[in-house]
């Protein structure tokens, strides 16, 4: 229901604009290529007034797809050449995929790029990082929702190290009224992104990692990669009864009905879990091993946006690219949709305290994105898809993590050259 | 036409007319059975013998074949897709054929009250969707607010109840026997009209004679329906080795745990439209659909060929 009032609404917003643009002849349209359409009513009541209101005689418009349909719908509008000006990107391959066919303007010589760092901008470049071209809208921080409630109730501190971490468990366990952690392994991806990928940035490394991994330097099975698999594994007994079969709404539900104490998290929880639960949260980053060790955050690059290299109007579309990198699109994005975080250099003050505390681990931890998702996932086996299905497997306790590493590793192996090797 | 017999007259050869309307009638069925089946089904064989490279598709003989049969990885997937679907036949037919068969045979008792009721609730659910019995099921068995473990809370067996969709000794099992639950009306329906089709005076034949009951349906009626049953096995076979959506549904594109539950449709969809980051391959999906296509061909064959003739002559 929620995706057909989106539609009626981007066809009605899409009628009165262009009945707008009509009246005022000699005013440039821009429009906006998306798959938010959840995103809608913050687009035509905040951010594009906004825009509009510094930048008199251009206008625009969103209008976005159903998320599923979002990469065909694009594809053939791109080669119909019929795609609106500005075109939102995906991260990584399908992105990339879209440049090399030269659907995409380069950006290199746009100003506002310059309020990013690399990690923000690594979703959207050209391998060799020189060209970038999608300006980084937004992105998702991994680590831990907890019952704030809870945690007072039973006296337990927030956690910082893996020794906190797992104290912390035993003795909600102990306890019995929670269960300790809200997470199923039967959707395998929560297994992966809110498991493996959330607390492995702290074992290999953050970025140094990765990049290993892509240069050959370092290798699944090696003892940084292969950590990650034996904490999950030991997750194993504070997960609720049956979790082999919960399903990703069932962990959510689980948890915002105060029947879990910790969620193990992606910051697009954030807006949901305000509205549903009826207890105070709070988060924490992945533990660290030993306390006082640098710690490092999955701040996933999710959303970017870039320009069709086929656009009528190139510098209007430069202006409000320009301006979706300025400091104050970032606020107002980051406010309208807490969870979603602007990936500008540049400080966002933002209201939501849940927001503010996933945000601030940016300056306290190193940043990095999902160690699967750049370059190592265009092959087959896919690296990504494996991973879903080893983190479940090990949690499950079906596979040792000595044994998901290296079929994982083996899986790469089979078709991933590292440059220079 | 006239001018044509006209013309056969003259000469007098007798040469029959060409038959145009003969033609002329059948068109509309070949040109459309050809449209919507013959040729996307070639398309695809053709497909299956090319490879992208450097953005062009290229001719590779059965290279993709090759892959899919000679590389480890793609060739565990495959067999594990392959036996997968083979136990998942098994449960239909150990299960689904001979409870609908048995429901029939209750159904066609004339003295059983309500039979419209019964046969109409059995039925029911194979015209509800997958996405409803996926996710119907899904929850009945859900550990944490499923109807299965409080129900067998109340009468003490709360130890039997596992997370059956979670556990990859069972999930197989389990989609099997919901996909029982949802089609058993239709070898119930089939039977039940086979029964209802064979003459009264063969069963009151068989009443004079002292054959009653149980026997009655063991030695006349089931030997009578053996052909619907032979109808009903090559059906089901068929629907199972393009069985797809409910496993899409309950356990997603990756048929988890750990593809305990991957079918060779499930194993095709990812292959062919690829999923989440991993990138489609047309080709190599198109190898699979080739040989998910022998497969039920030969399947096909070995029922019309060496099974259905044998009940023909054993019918007359």
């Amino acid at each position: 229901m929620i995706f057909n009032k989106g539609l009626l609404a981007a066809t009605a917003a899409m009628a009165l604009v262009t009945a707008g643009g009509q009246a005022f002849a000699q005013d440039v349209t821009l429009t906006v290529e998306s798959w938010r359409n959840d995103d809608l009513a913050i687009w035509n009541e905040k951010l594009i007034p906004a825009f509009e209101a510094a930048n008199p005689g251009i206008k625009v418009v969103f209008a976005p797809t159903a998320p599923t349909e979002y990469n065909a719908a694009l594809n053939s509008k791109l080669e119909a050449g019929s795609a609106g000006d500005l075109i939102t990107c995906r991260p990584f391959d399908a992105s990339l995929e879209l440049f090399n066919r030269g659907y995409l303007a380069p950006l290199t010589d746009l100003e506002g790029m310059a309020n990013f760092s690399p990690v923000a901008k690594s979703a959207w470049q050209t391998d060799d990082g020189k060209t970038p071209f999608c300006v980084p809208m937004a992105s998702v921080i991994h680590g831990f929702i907890y019952n704030k409630d809870a945690f007072d109730q039973l006296g337990i501190q927030v956690p910082t190290t893996e020794a906190e971490f797992f104290a912390a468990l035993d003795k909600i366990k102990a306890d019995g009224t929670y269960v300790p952690l809200a997470m199923g392994t039967h959707d395998l991806w929560e297994a992966a992104t809110m498991g493996y990928q959330n607390i492995g940035p702290n074992y290999w490394k953050g970025e140094d990692g990765r990049l290993a991994l892509i240069a050959g330097k370092e290798k699944l099975t090696d003892p940084q990669w292969v950590k990650p698999f034996e904490e999950l594994a030991k997750w194993k007994p504070y997960l609720g009864d049956g979790f082999e079969a919960q399903t990703y709404p069932d962990s959510q539900n689980l948890f915002t009905l105060g029947r879990a104490a910790i969620y193990p998290a992606g910051s697009w929880e954030i807006a949901g879990f305000e509205a549903q639960a009826g207890f105070k949260m709070g988060a924490f980053p992945p533990p660290v091993e030993n306390a006082g060790d640098t710690c490092y955050i999955s701040d996933h690059n999710d959303i970017g946006i870039g320009m069709n290299a086929k656009t009528a109007h190139p510098e209007e579309t430069k202006k409000f690219l320009n301006w979706v990198a300025s400091p104050e699109f970032a606020t107002l994005y980051a406010n309208a949709l807490p969870g979603f975080f602007s990936l500008s250099s540049a400080p966002v003050k933002m209201e939501d305290p849940l927001a503010q505390e996933f945000v601030s681990w940016r300056d306290k931890c190193k940043s990095t994105i999902r160690s699967t998702y750049a370059i190592l996932s265009r092959g087959t086996p896919n690296l990504e898809n494996e991973t879903w299905t080893a983190s479940a497997n090990v949690i499950n306790g079906t596979q040792t993590p000595a044994d998901a590493a290296a079929k994982l590793q083996a899986g790469l192996d089979s078709w991933y050259k590292p440059a220079g090797n | 036409m006239a001018a044509v017999a006209d013309e056969g007259t003259v000469s007098g050869v007798r040469r029959k007319p060409i038959r145009w309307h003969i033609a002329v009638f059948l068109a509309p069925a070949v040109i459309v059975y050809s449209m919507i089946m013959i040729v996307p089904l070639v398309g695809t064989l053709e497909q299956s013998l090319f490879q992208r490279v450097d953005g062009q598709q290229v001719f590779v003989g059965w290279q993709n074949f090759q892959t899919l049969f000679g590389d480890p990885r793609w060739a565990t997937s495959f067999w594990n897709a392959l036996w997968n679907n083979v136990y998942f036949f098994i449960i239909h037919m150990l299960v689904q054929n001979p409870i609908g068969i048995l429901l029939a045979a209750l159904l066609s008792n004339p003295r059983l009250r309500l039979r419209g009721f019964y046969r109409t609730a059995i039925f029911i659910p194979t015209i509800l969707s997958f996405v409803i019995v996926g996710f119907a099921w899904k929850l009945i068995l859900s550990p944490l607010w499923g109807v299965a473990p409080s129900i067998l809370n109340s009468v003490g067996l709360k130890f039997l109840f596992q997370p059956w969709l979670g556990k990859e000794e069972y999930a197989l099992t389990a989609l099997g026997l919901i996909s029982v639950w949802q089609f058993i009306g239709i070898p119930m329906m089939l039977i039940y009209a086979a029964l209802l089709s064979i003459p009264d005076e063969v069963i009151e034949a068989a009443e004079c004679d002292g054959i009653t009951g149980f026997s009655q349906f063991w030695k006349i009626q089931l030997p009578l329906v053996l052909p619907s049953i032979g109808i009903i096995s090559i059906l089901t076979f068929v629907g199972n080795f393009n069985a797809f959506d409910l496993v899409y549904v309950a356990q997603g594109a990756i048929a988890g745990p750990n593809y305990a539950t991957d079918l060779l449709g499930t194993f095709l969809y990812r292959t062919f439209f690829g999923f989440q980051l991993q990138q489609g391959d047309p080709n190599m999906g198109a190898a699979i659909a080739a040989i998910m296509f022998l497969i039920i061909l030969a399947g096909v064959c070995v029922y019309l060929f060496l099974v259905q003739t044998r009940l023909r002559r054993y019918q007359f």
